[in-house]
């Protein structure tokens, strides 16, 4: 069973720390004061939630120290989905993504809450307090320039079509899907997805925006199982370079 | 003598509390980690060879909150001077932090520092509409407005006050 939660922890951990350092690439560029300071701190959230899953992972699991997991594995070591890798782009694209990403993070720590894996149902119910104000600021956003001008909502809706596909991804299922959900771990990527899509469909909908068609082939598959695009690794190396200049350097 | 393998013939735990007082939260100044309601197990103990040991439990405010390092140090070093061997501080999310944690009076003292205090969440999850009536701590007044929910610090959120037109930041309400 523990192969099963480690790679539930493995993914959100991931997740969390590649997101949290996109969002820090806004720091000092953000389109005004207030989101420059939002997606910093989110980033901050964010890598804190990574560093708690990680730590959970070496103290009950016995992998390595979070600083290890955090800093020093390779690209094909990372379980992280197609979604959370992809550059901040303009700020539309990242936005969207900041939508569709913190509704699922949302709803998958408000399930894991009633986990029977008691590490992760604590930190759950301290974590999903804190994404609640990452949705809120979310959903005020999109709504917003969803309803702003023409430019503004053409934008919007043009980040949504390029978006949807890599966030279908996040809900890839993994190799012990069975397993978390038969021993009340977790409800299942399967369900999370049915969840995320009965949340954000209306959502999207009443600030006046078309869910893209799916095409099952488009789905961005392959975070979960450490086949990555081409924006991973140079994120990586910039995240990592300091580590890797003494790697055993003691801090 | 018959030995006492209870510490608090020595040491109260009441003592350990008092310490705790002494430590400050450093984002922000006027509360201690008692005052925070941060502190969610306090304990001593003596061995059978008589080492003494403190073991003091925190939670964070937020998960990734920067200070608790710092604090963690300085209440090791505040309840070391109570003379212990040894003090074990650490910090878990076996309770969880919520901001109606803090103690009778932390609010007060936070309006008087200029930080609007969380509203009481009476046990409950965070609305949209407790974001709406918050009190300016400068005028008093409730005419004020969220401008962002992410401030200065993770504990933070920027507001602005129409009557006494001066932004102002909050202590966030976290269930």
């Amino acid at each position: 069973m523990s192969n099963a939660v480690k790679e539930l922890l493995y993914k959100m951990a991931d997740d969390a720390l590649i997101i949290g350092h996109r969002n820090s690439e806004w720091t000092g560029i953000g389109p005004m004061l207030e989101e420059d300071l939002a997606f910093s701190s989110m980033a901050q959230d964010k890598i804190g939630h990574a560093i708690a899953l990680y730590t959970i992972l070496h103290e009950v699991l016995g992998e390595a120290d979070p600083d290890t997991l955090g800093f020093k594995r390779t690209e094909k070591e990372f379980k992280s989905c197609h979604l959370v890798e992809q550059p901040i782009g303009e700020y539309d694209f990242s936005t969207i993504r900041h939508f569709l990403f913190d509704h699922a993070e949302l709803l998958r720590y408000e399930s894991l809450t009633q986990s029977s894996f008691q590490p992760l149902a604590q930190l759950a119910k301290k974590v999903k307090g804190e994404i609640k104000y990452h949705v809120m600021h979310a959903d005020t956003f999109v709504k917003q320039l969803s309803n702003g001008n023409e430019e503004s909502k053409a934008r919007m809706q043009q980040a949504l079509n390029n978006t949807w596909h890599l966030a279908l991804g996040i809900f890839e299922a993994g190799e012990y899907e069975l397993e978390l959900t038969s021993n009340n771990i977790f409800i299942g990527e399967a369900e999370l997805k049915k969840r995320w899509m009965e949340k954000v469909t209306p959502l999207l909908e009443s600030y006046g925006l078309t869910i893209p068609a799916t095409d099952e082939s488009k789905i961005a598959k392959g975070g979960r199982k450490g086949y990555h695009t081409e924006y991973l690794k140079p994120l990586l190396d910039e995240m990592c370079e300091v580590t890797r200049t003494d790697i055993d350097a003691e801090w | 003598m018959e030995k006492d393998n209870n510490i608090t013939t020595l040491v109260s735990e009441d003592e350990i509390w008092a310490a705790l007082e002494k430590v400050q939260d450093p984002e922000i100044p006027v509360l201690s980690v008692v005052d925070m309601g941060i502190i969610t197990s306090v304990g001593c103990r003596m061995s059978d060879v008589g080492c003494t040991t403190a073991e003091i439990v925190m939670t964070p405010t937020f998960v990734g909150c920067p200070a608790i390092d710092v604090m963690k140090k300085s209440v090791y070093d505040e309840v070391k001077k109570l003379g212990f061997d040894e003090v074990i501080v650490k910090a878990d999310f076996d309770v969880q932090w919520n901001s109606d944690m803090m103690k009778p009076g932390a609010k007060e003292k936070l309006e008087k520092f200029g930080l609007a205090p969380p509203p009481s969440l009476d046990g409950g999850e965070l609305t949209a509409e407790q974001l709406d009536k918050v009190r300016c701590p400068h005028c008093h007044s409730t005419d004020t407005t969220l401008r962002s929910a992410f401030g200065s610090t993770l504990c933070r959120a920027i507001r602005f006050c129409f009557n006494c037109k001066q932004g102002f930041e909050q202590f966030k309400p976290i269930s």
